[in-house]
């Protein structure tokens, strides 16, 4: 492939991004300006901001009063081109482009499942087109369909049980990030050219591997075909390079709304685009031609945009995820390996839109925090956070030894370099109900089934410690595989009948895949370990001498207050579920990860779960991620904080979550109530002079 | 030596400078009737630690405590003041910032010499000064205020920084004679750093329910923030007379 310096690139430092190959990093590290003022230069919104920000102040309002949903298509399959031009007001917007013709018309994406896409429409009082069911019923199979031909009656009645739970069997996996920065940066027909040359120097041997990765190469080249043309439907010719920021946020968003088209994820993730933003903007400005309230409009009408993803869901979906989620992450910040914060006036630009617009908890701003960070940029994010709530940190100086300083968060934690990594997302096996299991010998405590092998149960009136271990460890050893291989069987299908074709278009040709598993459960499992070793568990059984409740009889040490007794039983729940999830086949040599995460599932999971012999009872949630057990943590938060911090992110390599809040009074004092400092003999100083 | 603890907080944010660990103590003779913490009054019960066990607690949180340290309250820390002065001298010697919250009343003007032992390992006291007037005080909390506003001039003789904190509740400490006259007081504390004063809340109410008490003032309504901070206001003007006739006497 023949390189060139576009003339789009002037002014840019050339280097290996535009000499050899698509490197976005190179591009980012040789060009960015990092800024360590604080915020006073920020500006506010435009009258055009106001003015459309009215607009969809009202339209929400009006799918409010909806019930939740303004319109849905359901005629039109959502492809990358199935849409003509939506807008709110033409004239106003700096940033275009909807998933629909219009805003907050949700589109109908059958691919996952048409079964899940009938059913959002049906339960919103719409009505999908027959003629389509009938396609996607007959003629063209879905994702949930191949995966229900392959699971094994044991794989269904675990998932009945919910003793793995979550999976992404009927809806998009998600958590995929398209590097959408390669758009603006080199242009669609460069991205083609590249593919090109990835296609025609793969390997010719047929095997089934060659011929899958040749197959998803020319889906990629239609792809980004298609979104060229997604460009001209609103009057772009998006195949060169941006040549201005206006142009590189349009661009950049044109290959994220493709994406939004054409999958319905669980988490449709943007990536860490302020910094690489901020160089055009920069760019722009030295020239003269941007001010700095025409770049803030430019941010705010983008976020604008990412506020306004919306997808066609049914209320179990949205019950499972408390609301209408679609994790639009958007990593901001974080320090670059040479030790240079990556902190740029976009940065502060792009959560100066919380000002501008209003707090909102989409796009998820997620600040990639580092001791490193600039002290001003710090004391920003503080005062926005205590402002709006609505900024999440991620701990960059962990994530950097592994990921280096261009990767960005899928969904809340899964960390991915940005174009070279995805990840197969897994959903979660619970692990408190695995222990139940180990207690009843596979016997299922709610439903009164077997689901798990039938092992020999607990047997006497009292458990003992070392009798259980026993028996969950051959428990977890089970769950484990099956666990494994129902996400084999996910991802196969997935990536047959609804790959991410755009997604991976804009990745490396080959990309590390991670294997993401997950676990809930895990204070209530080490509450219930310690309970047992610590304290006296009676067993309550039921007619049919299933232990179906507990008694516990004195105290003992809970997860969360700093106390090894018990965090050390956490840790090594951890570390052994990961080691027994590690001796399985993978997909597509998928790297196995495990997270820590459930922010709002772990109320829906706690519904599935019965009594536990840490005294919690049926259907009391499950603590959310690594969080302790609601109310146990009783040595205030850095003790709890202490406890989390001791689980092994090596072994939870996808994220760790701890759901942490704290009333504004309980972080500091309030300077209405408390006057702060004061200092007697200044005061007495300056009354003798006369001062005061 | 052990002493006897009620519980202890990892994450302080409102007791003294930065995060802080928060040790309190089990027992206390006053008998305030907003108090809080009622469940820490009885001086039977509580945990018997050492202070080894206490710093390792410390310890194992320390990362947290950027320009924080460990406050000491209770109850009535310095009702265990042997044990108090072992704890903090131990603390000092790992170079821990020691703050004591304190109401004072355990104090002996006579006898000062254990006193002077424990100001020399305390960096900071937060003196809560409940009541200015000596019979108002007695009515309030079950003692007179004589020791404690000793307590106050001793810390100043010696150099030990105070914070003061004063609680205003509707109906009786909120009269305006009395603010005045707590700020005249306060003119003559050298080493007075901080004057923090709070608004009655209610917060407390649901713990006397939950430990079977009745709650002694029962309806007081909360303070609003604004009279606070015209409460705030009193006292500074007594405080500024305070010094302005003193700085007269001295010219």
């Amino acid at each position: 492939m023949e390189r060139i310096f576009y003339e789009e690139w002037d002014g840019f430092r050339p280097g290996r991004w535009s000499s050899t190959s698509v490197n976005l990093r190179d591009f980012i590290q040789k060009n960015f300006t990092p800024y360590d003022g604080d915020e006073s230069f920020l500006a506010g919104p435009t009258e055009a901001t106001k003015k459309l920000w009215e607009q969809v102040t009202e339209l929400s309002e009006k799918e409010r009063e909806a019930g939740g949903v303004l319109d849905m298509d359901t005629k039109i399959v959502s492809t990358i081109t199935s849409h003509g031009a939506g807008y709110l007001d033409k004239e106003l917007e700096k940033i275009v482009g909807f998933q629909t013709d219009k805003p907050f018309k949700r589109s109908l994406q059958p691919f996952g499942g048409i079964r899940m896409a009938v059913n959002a429409c049906e339960q919103n009082g719409y009505h999908v087109d027959p003629e389509v069911i009938k396609i996607f019923t007959e003629y063209r199979k879905t994702h949930n369909q191949g995966v229900f031909d392959a699971y094994t009656p044991e794989m269904r009645l675990a998932r009945k049980s919910a003793i793995i739970t979550g999976l992404p069997d009927a809806y998009g996996r998600g958590r995929i990030i398209g590097d959408y920065r390669r758009v603006a940066l080199y242009g669609v027909d460069y991205l083609v050219e590249d593919k090109k040359e990835q296609l025609a120097t793969s390997l010719m041997r047929m095997t089934s591997k060659n011929i899958r990765l040749r197959e998803e190469l020319a889906e990629q080249i239609r792809a980004l075909g298609d979104l060229k043309k997604l460009g001209e439907i609103y009057g772009y010719d998006i195949s060169r390079p941006a040549k201005n920021a206006r142009e590189a946020i349009q661009w950049l968003y044109f290959g994220y709304l493709a994406a939004v088209k054409e999958q319905n994820g669980a988490a449709m993730s943007l990536g860490r685009t302020s910094t690489f933003v901020d160089i055009y903007i920069k760019r722009d400005m030295d020239k003269g031609i941007l001010t700095e309230e025409q770049a803030q409009e430019l941010v705010d009408h983008f976020i604008m945009k990412l506020r306004l993803v919306k997808f066609a869901r049914t209320p179990e979906y949205n019950a499972l995820f408390s609301g209408d989620p679609t994790w639009v992450t958007e990593s901001i910040g974080g320090v670059s390996i040479d030790g240079v914060p990556m902190v740029t006036k976009t940065s502060f630009r792009y959560i100066n839109t919380l000002n501008n617009l209003g707090p909102a908890p989409e796009p998820n701003m997620t600040v990639l925090w580092s001791q490193r960070l600039p002290v001003n940029f710090k004391k920003f994010c503080a005062k926005m956070s205590i402002k709006t709530s609505a900024i999440q940190y991620e701990n960059d100086d962990m994530m950097r030894v592994t990921h280096g300083d261009d990767y960005a968060i899928a969904c809340c934690v899964s960390s991915m370099r940005i174009g070279k990594e995805m990840q197969f997302f897994g959903a979660r096996a619970n692990l408190a109900k695995c222990l139940l299991y180990a207690i009843n010998g596979g016997v299922d405590e709610r439903l009164k089934i077997q689901v798990g092998p039938k092992y020999r149960p607990v047997e006497g009136d009292y458990l003992d410690y070392d009798d259980v271990m026993e028996k969950y460890d051959d428990m977890m050893e089970w769950l484990a595989g099956l666990y494994v291989n129902t996400l084999n069987v996910i991802h196969y299908m997935h990536d047959k009948y609804s790959y991410e074709k755009i997604q991976m278009a804009l990745h490396d040709r080959d990309v590390k895949r991670y294997f993401a598993t997950g676990i809930a459960g895990l204070s209530v499992v080490a509450d219930s370990l310690s309970a047992i070793k610590y304290a006296k568990v009676k067993c309550i059984r039921d007619e049919d001498g299933i232990v179906t409740d507990y008694e516990v009889e004195g105290d003992f040490p809970k997860y969360g207050n700093n106390d090894d007794r018990v965090d050390s039983i956490a840790v090594r729940i951890v570390r052994t579920f990961m080691d027994k999830i590690r001796k399985h086949h993978t997909y597509r040599d998928g790297v196995p990860t495990m997270s820590i995460l459930t922010i709002t599932s772990n109320v829906v999971y706690g519904k599935k779960t019965g009594n536990t012999p840490d005294g919690r009872k049926m259907g009391v949630p499950l603590a959310p991620g690594a969080n302790p057990m609601h109310g146990r943590d009783t040595h205030g938060a850095a003790a709890s904080l202490s406890s989390v911090a001791k689980l092994p992110f090596r072994h939870a390599q996808d994220g760790i979550s701890n759901t942490f809040s704290i009333i504004p009074g309980a972080l500091g004092k309030d300077d209405q109530v408390f006057m702060g400092d004061l200092d007697i003999e200044s005061i007495a100083q300056e009354l003798a002079n006369g001062e005061i | 030596m052990t002493g006897y603890i009620h519980s202890t907080e990892s994450f302080g944010t409102v007791d003294g400078p930065g995060i802080r660990f928060v040790i309190f103590f089990q027992g206390c003779p006053m008998r305030c009737l907003y108090c809080h913490n009622p469940d820490t009054w009885s001086v039977k019960g509580g945990t018997p630690r050492t202070a080894e066990s206490l710093l390792e607690e410390y310890d194992s949180v320390k990362e947290f405590m950027k320009n924080g340290g460990l406050t000491c309250t209770g109850g009535e820390p310095m009702l265990q003041l042997d044990f108090l002065t072992e704890l903090f001298e131990k603390a000092k010697e790992k170079g821990i910032h020691t703050c004591l919250d304190t109401s004072g009343v355990t104090f002996i003007p006579g006898k000062p010499e254990k006193f002077l032992r424990l100001a020399q390992c305390t960096d900071l006291v937060m003196l809560d000064i409940k009541h200015i007037d000596r019979e108002e005080h007695k009515k309030l909390v079950g003692h007179y205020n004589d020791n404690i506003l000793a307590f106050a001039e001793f810390l100043s003789e010696n150099g030990v920084p105070i914070w003061i904190r004063h609680v205003v509740v509707p109906g009786i400490t909120d009269k305006e004679e009395y603010l005045y006259r707590l700020g005249e007081f306060l003119s003559r504390l050298k080493t007075l750093k901080a004057l923090d004063v709070l608004p009655y809340h209610t917060m407390g109410k649901s713990k006397y329910e939950q430990l079977g008490m009745e709650y002694p003032l029962g309806d007081t309504p909360p303070l609003e923030k604004e009279k606070a901070v015209m409460a705030r206001e009193i006292i500074m003007k007594g405080l500024k007379d305070g010094l302005r006739r003193r700085i007269g006497q001295w010219k």
